[in-house]
């Protein structure tokens, strides 16, 4: 009996997972989730393996390929901020009016990041957001990512907007 | 608390998300927070959350809407004091 719930919680939190990955509105070379391990409302956790042939890696730099600063802080942006700020949005009382067929819409609007470790290609990196708080529709982030031997590659604060789609346009 | 007074305590509410710190040291009711203290506008949510620690007060959505400036800021800090009061 036990083991059935359990079951039916992991569909329902793999469906809700699938669903999240499916609105984050990035494409293919710029999207930096892989995988949510769990989430909830204060916080996420979720991972990303950089691609060998990733788009920066021939240029970042010629014959010493390394992850760019701003990728690894697009990467916590996106699992820590973006991936929370839909749950958030879709899952909360606070929650914003999403038409079905509606993207949300992030705006990153701040972030102040420290970097301790380099990422080399095709390393896999886990990323563990906690919410510092969500009001007005801003989210704050308290973000750290690991590499996967469990050291800090790097930590900061991150803050965005999250709107729906057609509200953005409008105030743009 | 007189205006003056909050004022002053907004000046330090504000600091951290100033680089201008002369307009800051000059600000008067007619200060906006975005234009004139070059405040991101994300952050003016920071400095309500800071101002309700600072002053114990909580402000609603439609109250933050009527901030833009110092003196907007001030009204709606008496305001919500006097409420709790």
């Amino acid at each position: 009996m036990l083991m059935e719930a359990s079951i039916a919680a992991d569909f329902i939190f793999a469906t809700m997972y699938k669903e999240i990955l499916e609105l984050l509105p990035y494409k293919s070379s710029f999207r930096f989730v892989d995988e949510i391990i769990s989430l909830d409302e204060n916080g996420v956790t979720g991972n990303y393996t950089l691609k060998k042939d990733a788009f920066f890696y021939e240029d970042h730099f010629p014959g010493n390929p390394v992850t760019p600063g701003v990728i690894i802080t697009e990467i916590m942006a996106q699992i820590g901020l973006v991936v929370l700020g839909i749950f958030l949005a879709l899952h909360l009382e606070q929650k914003i009016n999403v038409d079905e067929d509606e993207k949300v819409f992030p705006l990153f609007t701040s972030t102040e990041v420290s970097f301790f470790k380099m990422v080399l290609p095709g390393e896999k990196v886990i990323v563990i957001s906690k919410k510092q708080y969500f009001r007005f529709n801003k989210l704050k982030c308290y973000i750290e990512i690991m590499n996967e031997a469990g050291e800090l590659v790097a930590r900061g604060m991150f803050s965005g907007i999250i709107k729906p789609f057609s509200q953005n346009k409008k105030s743009l | 608390m007189s205006r003056q007074e909050i004022l002053e305590g907004l000046k330090s509410v504000l600091a951290p998300y100033t680089m201008d710190k002369e307009a800051l040291n000059s600000i008067n009711d007619e200060t906006e927070f975005i234009k004139d203290l070059k405040i991101n506008s994300a952050n003016l949510i920071d400095i309500i959350i800071d101002a309700e620690e600072r002053y114990e007060i909580e402000i609603d959505p439609d109250s933050a809407e009527k901030i833009h400036n110092a003196g907007s800021c001030i009204d709606i800090i008496l305001e919500k004091m006097k409420e709790k009061a």
